[in-house]
């Protein structure tokens, strides 16, 4: 089999387009979601209240101990049945938040208990009502620290948002896949698409690591 | 203004505070001396309510820091007693605990702002005699990484007197300083108590700063008063033999 260039002139434009716009939403859609669920169960499993710590802390440990593949296709192909229908790209954004916030939460964890004693001390000893003392003096300091660790995890779901190939979301994997299928020509489809995920994943754990190596400073 | 009262303060199996009495009037500055671990820094933090009483009682000017009325009992005080208790007390740390993720203004303004209610340019005009006081007019917009220790700690004063409290709690608070900023520090905070009415509670190594600001010294040793006099009768003619050996100690080192 040989490389065949003008075929992948032809495809090239729809895998870009078409594929990369979808592959883009989920990853975006994902981690957005993830930032912000993650932050408010890493406060909820802080919770003096064992009723709401405990739950919250049960529900993650069982999200993070099951494949990402079987929640998405209960959320897919399950949920429906109890009337929850959503498209594919908002059912694999969905299930790609909510896994990765099982994994940020933690992040933020670390975070916040990486903040001195002695920020609490002095908040209290100028009065600062709580939430003013989480709102600009801890979680600022929190997320900075929980920053890196995030970059990787957006990464990561880049990384894995072809799963959502499994509920007919057709990124830019899928496509790659469709059109091999119809040309029974794999090497140039699957290649531009591997190439794709190189091509961004690399300057982006690059990034990340610059930003570790700003923080530790 | 503050009254000790039989407090005993615990951590695990260590007895910190034994039946502490003691009383301190208004405007007075008092300085608590003696080795480490002999409770002096406990008795601040049990003012700014960062810990709690074992048992006993605290009246900071007249008011219950522990405990608070509900009918004709006395319960736990909760988090809305010691906000109200609290806005008499402030205090300067070891460590200056400046909040690393704001600005110098934004250090001082952030707690009249968010706990008092001032409004924002208000706020920020004090802050700014604040600093001219503290002599740091030009490092207002500058971050706490950016200043050396000294400057560190002279903003935290100065983010300490925004809230106007009327009890002072300085807790070692030239410890964590190079040696050559420790007298700048030292006399900023002469020159507060003397131009002030503040009432004072100071925990210090430092022996001359001790004499230099304090109307009464209190020497303590295993979590008890040992000796409390003027810092003339303390320092030139202890009466305590406990509080000879700690100055011999301390001055020949």
């Amino acid at each position: 089999m040989i490389w065949d260039w003008n075929w992948t002139l032809e495809i090239l434009p729809q895998l870009l387009t078409q594929g990369l716009l979808v592959t883009v939403q989920a990853t975006l859609g994902g981690a957005v979601l993830a930032f912000v669920l993650g932050l408010f169960v890493a406060l909820l499993r802080r919770s003096r209240r064992a009723y709401i710590s405990r739950p919250v802390g049960a529900i993650m440990e069982f999200i993070r101990s099951t494949p990402l593949l079987v929640q998405l296709f209960v959320l897919y192909y399950v949920l429906p049945d109890f009337g929850f229908k959503m498209t594919a790209l908002t059912t694999g954004i969905i299930g790609l938040g909510v896994h990765y916030a099982a994994y940020t939460s933690e992040v933020y964890r670390a975070g916040i208990d990486g903040v001195p004693k002695g920020q609490w001390e002095a908040a209290i000893a100028l009065n600062m009502p709580r939430p003013y003392t989480w709102i600009s003096i801890v979680l600022p300091q929190a997320v900075r620290r929980a920053l890196p660790a995030l970059g990787n995890y957006v990464v990561a779901i880049f990384k894995e948002s072809p799963q959502l190939s499994v509920i007919t979301v057709v990124d830019v994997v899928g496509l790659a896949r469709g059109v091999g299928s119809e040309s029974f020509r794999y090497l140039e489809p699957m290649t531009i698409a591997g190439l794709f995920f190189l091509l961004i994943a690399i300057p982006a754990s690059m990034l990340v690591r610059r930003m570790e190596r700003r923080l530790d400073t | 203004m503050i009254q000790f009262d039989k407090v005993v303060k615990r951590f695990g199996d260590v007895t910190v505070l034994r039946e502490l009495d003691f009383h301190v009037k208004p405007a007075e500055r008092v300085t608590l001396i003696g080795p480490s671990g002999s409770g002096k820094t406990t008795i601040l933090r049990l003012l700014m309510t960062l810990e709690r009483v074992t048992s006993g009682t605290i009246e900071v000017d007249g008011q219950c820091l522990s405990h608070m009325k509900r009918g004709d009992r006395m319960v736990p005080a909760d988090e809305k007693h010691l906000r109200q208790v609290r806005k008499k007390i402030g205090m300067v740390f070891q460590q200056f605990n400046l909040f690393p993720n704001m600005n110098v203004l934004r250090n001082i303004t952030e707690a009249p702002v968010r706990a008092l209610g001032v409004p924002r340019e208000q706020a920020e005009e004090k802050a700014r005699d604040l600093l001219e006081m503290v002599e740091l007019s030009d490092k207002a917009l500058a971050h706490p990484s950016q200043l050396s220790g000294g400057q560190q700690q002279r903003v935290a004063i100065a983010r300490a007197l925004a809230m106007e409290p009327e009890v002072l709690l300085l807790d070692e608070v030239t410890s964590a300083l190079d040696p050559e900023l420790v007298s700048g520090v030292q006399s900023l905070l002469r020159d507060i108590a003397r131009s002030s009415n503040l009432t004072l509670l100071c925990v210090t190594h430092e022996m001359n700063f001790a004499r230099d600001i304090s109307h009464r010294v209190l020497m303590f040793d295993q979590g008890q008063i040992v000796e409390d006099g003027p810092p003339e009768q303390i320092f030139n003619e202890p009466e305590q033999q406990r509080t000879r050996d700690f100055l011999q100690a301390v001055l020949n080192a």
